[in-house]
């Protein structure tokens, strides 16, 4: 039998080792897609030794904060990612916090890279933390309301249970499910800044959200930013795995975690390929599109909420 | 222990005496108001969880007496009214010496310091509104000490205006609430079975007057003005201590002097705190101002406390959730003590950087976080606290009312059900906000370049006011990763008020080695500060670690790259009204009626590009314009009065003595 | 209580999402598309009512749902559209943002209010009626938001599909009922249809303000 403690260590190495390939693997489906060869799978695990390895140029103004915001980045979304339940409930850190406290987790992380792009006083950086900020905005909102939807049906807010109430016969087939999983879909887009809010492969000085704010990191600051990214990529399509697509989670015995892992990989392959094909069948939205598209997510989270009440057994 | 708190609260006004007297003794006088202060806070901190305890003095009313009771409930405000003053005493030790003039401050401070203590131990009408008035006076004096400046004088006329009329509707209520035989008691007060009528009215009066002194939406109008305007001492204590005292006054009338109120007025509070956490954040991201900004912010940490207030209203007027009203107070005192503490530290660091630049305007700051490393480093914490990051202690207030709020659809009427998580809406939407306002503080005052002389010659505060914000900022870190201390803390108190306290949070918890705090059922939710933040040390630590071991040691100092176009010119970064624009355009419309016009040049015209824009604040047109209208032509011909004759004076007088001798005669 | 009350709710909710789909479009030729799917989901939802109630008049009142409100009238609009050449944006009265608010106030009040006076009816109607009392109202919602004569017809039949949604849910309801309400909204649609024409042959505009303008309401 494998104990709490050892899974979450091997969660935690799981994802972090497993997040940039997980990038590697969508950039390669839209490579493929777009009828280029595309970079290898393991593109970026190169790129974040490189960068590694690589000197770091600072700004002549560059404070504490600028140095120290990527690890503390990288932290806060490692310590959410060691909450969720990815190929096993059983997890040591489970208590420390809920899907709320996830949330918040990757807000702090969020505020901390917003701040570093205003510290050394380029007009990009302040563009994208600007516009960083509007997006979340809306977006944290929107996220609050799954998670009413969420709290409202399985009576709780924790990811375990909550993921045990969605595989039991009690969670139906309810309309409100359905709203929120495209609600937290929306989400996790701005989250992640991915197409349709923003390119994470552009350079393209005034399309920037993201990018701008990390212009002016490098060597193994970047890497700790990219690596960063990554593992929020990772843990957002966990977290949508876990809530709407527990299957092979919670599985008893030996057999039942390898079934886990298995389903795990599996869920993250598909999710890979979804986000790779969708974001080479559309366009980039322009900036102030994107609140209404943040607004509809909120709205549909709004009107999870309040069907619920119509819903069976409520 | 009462008579020893009374005796601080003496000493006090005995400190006030000296202030109007002796001259150049700031310094002195700040510090005897610190020790007393901070001695009366532990006494507090003492006595959160003891019985009742009862003192009549004969001063006041002749057959009343004045009457002094420190319960579980009044304990833990004073121990919030004390540290705040006990802390803004400190950082006025060092930030008095730049004040202009310190005659105008030093009797005025601790007497206000005494009134907010008097106002929390009162225990019957006439000394409560005594204290009252007194707290709104003395503060009012505090607002007008830069008496030349234009916008102080409007300060203090607005804020006059709305302290009687937040006086008059209490006295209003008290009136209500004792009764046709006067007892003005609050013993008899609780005693007593008001008619369901008058009870309701007596609250929504309480909730006017209480909430024009804390700066409920649509009484808030004053705040952001008179806040500001005092010296940053006092504006702590205003946004920090006083609003709180207010919170008190509405909890001692709602929950403690009134029976059980109908869920209707529940749901009142809770929309009025959801539409005033989101409205005043708004508000505070469309300022320019650090201190107003700041005001404003207080606006929205209101409403989140009277959306706790709310829920345990609604919560306690159901049969049989207790449980969920105690977990709705806890979090609304968590976040009364949570706002105490960092908007204090805020307004101390707001009135270090205009100390150290000359200007609270954001425009004219930037990279002062080079300049004055430790203020920025506590101004940092301050601003992940209120913007509810873990694992700080704004975030754990924050997430027990979500808790709370998460509890509301379980309720069988259906008129909570669906305005609950409407108001978790608001709330998620005011904490988001929060977070962009105070990366825009922070960002645009402390980071980037500086934008004037002043701020590129900036100094660092001194360690007075430095010691201030330190212990304020580890209040803010402790209470973040213990919370359990706090919300065990709060028991008593909840108990008093609702009859129900929050499940006793043990450190050592059954299934986890540490300090989860579960508010209602493990499987349900758990938050665990103090293991995020060992977790957080412990992976930020291996990340660091890391890095040291495998990657390359090399730093470089260069000029910015910013994508090859690097301007060095200051005025090229993003400024606190730019950095709010996108949000200015997403919700300006609608809340503010914004409306911007660009002018662009021809061309081949080397003039430059101008944006215009401009916000209107509906909320005074509509509430405030009228108003202050009638008392404009009031007072206009009541001026007339002025210039009267002797005789005609003494003609009015005579006739008021007939009148109401009349009057007497006629109703006997 | 099972997959059948599952679909159902499903189907109900549908076509309050689909009503805020056309609260939210405000391009003419994608309001009409997205009409056209409030009314095939209307006829799906009846069908699925006529399985669950085992009655069959339903499967024809679904079917002219599916025939009236899914092909011919959005089909016409259509064309109207086309003949009349007004593929541009339709201009909205107040933003997005709180129209979308308003209508989420909508449901939140049709729920408040149907749900505790139908506490002892049966859940399946239940529901059905809450929902469709929300469709109805925030047709009147888009009425009240479009200045375009067009945006107002699409607000009056999803309004009417609403109605339909309810007649269907409620237990009972003759066919008779369902086939003269069908009749009397083509009828409807017909001379609204002419009347679109008229008023464009006259001021060579479908925009109601140029009509505004012409009462001098608008001064």
């Amino acid at each position: 039998m494998i104990g709490p403690p050892v899974i979450e260590a091997l969660q935690m190495a799981l994802v972090l080792l497993a997040a940039p390939g997980l990038v590697g693997i969508v950039r390669a489906v839209k490579a493929r897609l777009q009828r280029r060869e595309g970079p290898p799978l393991v593109q970026p695990y190169r790129q974040i030794l490189r960068l590694l390895a690589k000197e770091v140029v600072l700004a002549e103004n560059a404070s504490w904060l600028f140095r120290t915001a990527p690890y503390l980045i990288l932290a806060l979304t490692w310590a959410a990612s060691s909450v969720v339940p990815t190929f096993s409930t059983g997890l040591a850190f489970a208590p420390l916090g809920d899907l709320i406290v996830i949330t918040a987790l990757l807000g702090a992380a969020r505020f901390l890279l917003a701040l570093a792009g205003l510290d050394i006083g380029t007009s990009f950086g302040g563009i994208g933390a600007s516009r960083e900020a509007m997006f979340a905005s809306l977006a944290e909102p929107a996220m609050l309301m799954i998670v009413v939807t969420l709290a409202i049906a399985a009576g709780s807010t924790q990811l375990s249970t909550i993921a045990a109430f969605m595989l039991s016969p009690a969670a139906g087939l309810r309309f409100s499910f359905a709203l929120a999983l495209v609600a937290l879909v929306i989400v996790a887009l701005a989250e992640n800044g991915r197409i349709p809010i923003d390119n994470p492969a552009t350079h393209l000085e005034l399309t920037m959200v993201h990018e701008a704010m990390v212009l002016e990191y490098s060597g193994r600051h970047l890497a700790m930013i990219e690596l960063a990214a990554a593992l929020k990529l990772l843990l957002t399509i966990s977290i949508i795995a876990c809530i709407f697509f527990p299957f092979g989670l919670g599985l008893p015995g030996f057999a039942g975690f390898l079934v886990g892992l298995l389903s795990y990989a599996m869920k993250l392959g598909i999710a890979a390929i979804l986000l790779g094909v969708f974001e080479v069948s559309i366009a980039k939205m322009r900036v102030f599109r994107v609140p209404e598209l943040l607004g509809a997510g909120l709205m549909l989270g709004l009107l999870g909420t309040l069907l619920l009440y119509v819903s069976r057994g409520l | 222990m009462i008579v020893a708190l009374l005796a601080g609260t003496a000493l006090l006004l005995v400190l006030a005496l000296a202030g109007a007297v002796a001259r150049g003794q700031g310094p002195r006088l700040y510090a005897a108001a610190a020790i007393v202060t901070a001695l009366s806070a532990v006494l507090a901190l003492a006595s959160l969880a003891s019985a009742p305890a009862t003192l009549t003095l004969p001063l006041g009313l002749p057959w009343l007496g004045w009457h002094f009771r420190l319960d579980p409930l009044s304990a833990f405000f004073l121990f919030v009214v004390d540290l705040g003053a006990a802390s803004a005493s400190l950082f006025a030790i060092g930030y008095g010496r730049h004040e202009e003039e310190p005659g105008r401050v030093l009797p005025f401070f601790p007497l206000f310091l005494a009134a907010l203590q008097l106002v929390v131990l009162a225990d019957d009408a006439f000394s409560f509104l005594f204290s009252w008035e007194l707290m709104s006076l003395a503060s009012w004096a505090l607002v007008l000490v830069h008496h030349r400046d234009r916008e102080s004088i409007r300060a203090g006329y607005v804020y006059l205006l709305m302290a009687v009329l937040s006086g008059f509707a209490l006295l209003l209520c008290f009136g209500l609430l004792a009764g046709g035989a006067g007892a003005y008691g609050f013993a008899a007060m609780r005693l007593a079975h008001p008619a369901p009528g008058l009870a309701a009215l007596a609250l929504l009066l309480a909730l006017l007057g209480t909430g024009a002194k804390a700066g409920l939406v649509p009484v808030h109008a004053w705040l952001p003005l008179a806040h500001p305007a005092a010296p940053s001492h006092v504006s702590a204590l205003m946004s920090g201590v006083m609003t709180k005292v207010a919170v008190y006054a509405f909890l001692r009338i709602a929950f403690d002097l009134l029976p059980v109120p109908p869920g209707w007025i529940g749901l009142i509070v809770l929309a009025l705190g959801g539409i005033t956490a989101v409205l005043g954040v708004l508000y505070a991201l469309m300022q320019h101002d650090l201190k107003r900004l700041l005001a404003y912010h207080t606006v929205e940490n209101i409403g989140i406390i009277f959306i706790g207030i709310g829920l345990a209203m609604v919560f306690r007027a159901a049969a049989g959730e207790e449980a969920a009203a105690a977990l709705a107070l806890t979090a609304s005192l968590f976040h009364v003590f949570n706002h105490s503490v960092f908007k204090s530290l805020l307004f101390f660091g707001a009135g270090s950087v205009d100390v150290a630049t000359g200007t609270r305007d954001m425009e004219r700051q930037g990279g002062l976080i080079h300049r004055m490393p430790r203020t920025g480093f506590f101004f940092l914490i301050g601003c992940a606290a209120i913007s509810a990051l873990p694992p700080l202690n704004g975030f754990v207030s924050e997430w027990l009312t979500f808790q709370a709020i998460l509890l509301g659809p379980g309720l069988p009427e259906w008129g909570p059900k669906i305005l609950i998580p409407v108001d978790g809406a608001l709330l998620a939407l005011a904490a988001a906000l929060a977070a962009a306002c105070f990366v825009k503080a922070f960002g645009v005052t402390f980071l980037g370049r500086p934008r004037s002389a002043a701020a590129s010659a900036a100094e660092e505060a001194d360690r007075f006011s430095l010691g201030a914000m330190g212990v304020l900022a580890a209040l803010c870190c402790l209470a973040g990763i213990f919370p359990a201390v706090v919300i065990n803390a709060l028991a008593p108190t909840a108990r008093t008020l609702v009859g129900a306290a929050m499940p006793t949070q043990s450190f050592f918890h059954a299934f986890v080695p540490w300090g989860a705090i579960i508010p209602v059922a493990a499987a349900r939710s758990s938050y665990d500060g103090f293991a995020i933040f060992l977790l957080l040390v412990a992976v930020t630590g291996l990340a660091i670690g890391a890095a040291r071991r495998l990657a390359a040691h090399a730093v470089r100092r260069a000029p910015a790259w910013d994508c090859g176009f690097p301007d060095p010119r200051p005025e090229t970064q993003y400024t606190a009204t730019s950095f709010a624009e996108p949000i200015r355009r997403v919700f300006g419309p609608a809340v503010f009626g914004a409306a911007s016009a660009v002018r662009m040049p021809a061309p081949g015209s080397l003039s430059p590009a101008r944006i215009r824009s401009a916000l209107r604040d509906r909320l005074w047109e509509i509430f405030y314009a009228p108003v202050a209208g009638v008392v404009e032509r009031l007072a206009t011909s009541a001026d007339r009065l002025q210039f009267l004759t002797i005789r005609r004076y003494l003609f009015f007088v005579f006739a008021a003595l007939v009148a109401l001798l009349l009057a007497l005669a006629l109703t006997q | 209580m099972g997959l059948g009350f599952d679909i159902a709710h499903m189907l109900a909710g549908l076509m309050v999402l689909a009503s805020f789909l056309l609260l939210y479009q405000d391009r003419l030729p994608a309001l009409i598309n997205v009409l056209r799917l409030h009314g095939f989901i209307l006829a799906l939802a009846v069908a699925w009512q006529a399985y669950i109630q085992s009655a069959p008049h339903l499967y024809i009142a679904a079917v002219i749902a599916l025939a009236v409100k899914a092909l011919v009238i959005p089909g016409a609009l259509d064309r109207i559209v086309d003949r009349l050449g007004i593929h541009r944006e339709v201009e909205t009265v107040g933003g997005i943002g709180p129209t979308m608010l308003a209508g989420m106030a909508l449901v939140a009040l049709s729920l408040r209010v149907m749900l505790p006076i139908t506490a002892h009816a049966d859940p399946v109607s239940r529901q059905d009626i809450a929902l469709a009392l929300s469709v109805v109202l925030i047709g009147l919602l888009i009425m009240v938001t479009r200045r375009n004569a067009v945006g107002q017809v699409a607000g009056f039949l999803s309004l009417e599909n609403g109605i339909d949604l309810a007649a269907a849910g409620a237990r009972g309801m003759p066919l008779v009922v369902e086939l003269s309400v069908a009749f009397s909204v083509l009828i409807a649609f017909i001379v609204i249809g002419i009347f679109l024409f008229r008023i464009r042959e006259r001021f060579d505009t479908v925009d109601l303000a140029a009509l505004e303008s012409f009462r001098g309401e608008r001064q």
